[in-house]
């Protein structure tokens, strides 16, 4: 694949729409009253979140983000709000009473992780580039490095669907 | 990279106030993710930025998003036998596990 070459700026000017709208977005997932729309929310936000890793040159894992998350994850988590119904109105009252003290404790994460993360100046930044041909690198790396984990996530998954199934079936008899 | 792992920073700590103020199960499943999202940028930044080589962080985010639709799934399957058998999803109603 031609790897496209992208000027500095025009890196920088997408990562903070995309950075704003994933931030509002997730907000809005947390705050929103009506559990619909917060899914909507959701699924934007995870749209920004690819973007984000187009940015950071994995496009492999970009794709698989929309073909999981916003394909996949979103539509299961809406299936659910449909199905469990009388939650979308806007009388409930979605929060617990935890509210303001969860509120501190974030911010205070917040702060903290932030205040790291610009104090830290000790990063040992590599030299070299990622390889140009990443999609290739990694179907490479999944049948030989990575094997071991990629069969027992394939047994994870077999275990997740029969579990889901079991879980959701009517009792009978 | 430095702004990388601030959007990181600040989109899992919005994460983490919607899993500890929703009532609602489906909600705090959606937070979930979020929490999950903020930590492969995390993983993806550091391996663009400090070890390219390996692509080791990428393939680290691929099994996590498979993890968490895993998650996701039983999680859900849960959500729709808790509204089967209490009829309403929310945490304050769900207090017993077993009896």
């Amino acid at each position: 694949m031609e790897p496209v070459a992208v000027a500095e700026p025009t890196v920088g000017i997408a990562f903070w729409i995309l950075a704003a709208i994933i931030l509002m977005s997730a907000f809005m997932v947390v705050s929103l009253r009506n559990i619909f729309h917060c899914a909507l929310f959701l699924i934007l936000c995870l749209f920004a979140v690819a973007g984000i890793f187009v940015l950071l040159n994995a496009e492999f894992l970009a794709a698989v983000q929309v073909l999981i998350y916003v394909g996949a994850v979103s539509i299961l988590i809406i299936f659910a709000v449909m199905l469990t119904s009388d939650l979308a109105s806007k009388k409930i009252l979605q929060t617990n009473e935890n509210a303001l003290v969860a509120f501190f404790v974030c911010l205070v994460f917040a702060m903290g992780a932030l205040v790291l993360v610009v104090n830290t100046s000790i990063w040992p930044y590599a030299t070299q580039m990622l390889p140009e041909d990443n999609v290739a690198a990694i179907g490479k790396l999944m049948m030989t490095d990575f094997m071991l984990p990629f069969e027992v996530v394939s047994i994870l998954m077999l275990a997740a669907l029969i579990g889901a199934i079991m879980l959701a079936r009517e009792e009978r008899a | 990279m430095f702004s990388y792992l601030a959007l990181a920073a600040l989109l899992f700590a919005i994460g983490l106030f919607g899993v500890i103020t929703r009532r609602n199960t489906i909600g705090i499943l959606m937070s979930l993710e979020l929490m999950f999202n903020a930590a492969n940028i995390n993983f993806v930044a550091f391996n663009k930025f400090l070890a390219p080589a390996g692509l080791t962080g990428q393939m680290f985010s691929l099994f996590i998003i498979v993890v968490a639709a895993a998650e996701a799934t039983v999680g859900l399957a849960i959500v729709l036998l808790l509204y089967r058998n209490w009829r309403g999803i929310n945490t304050d109603n769900i207090s017993i596990m077993k009896w």
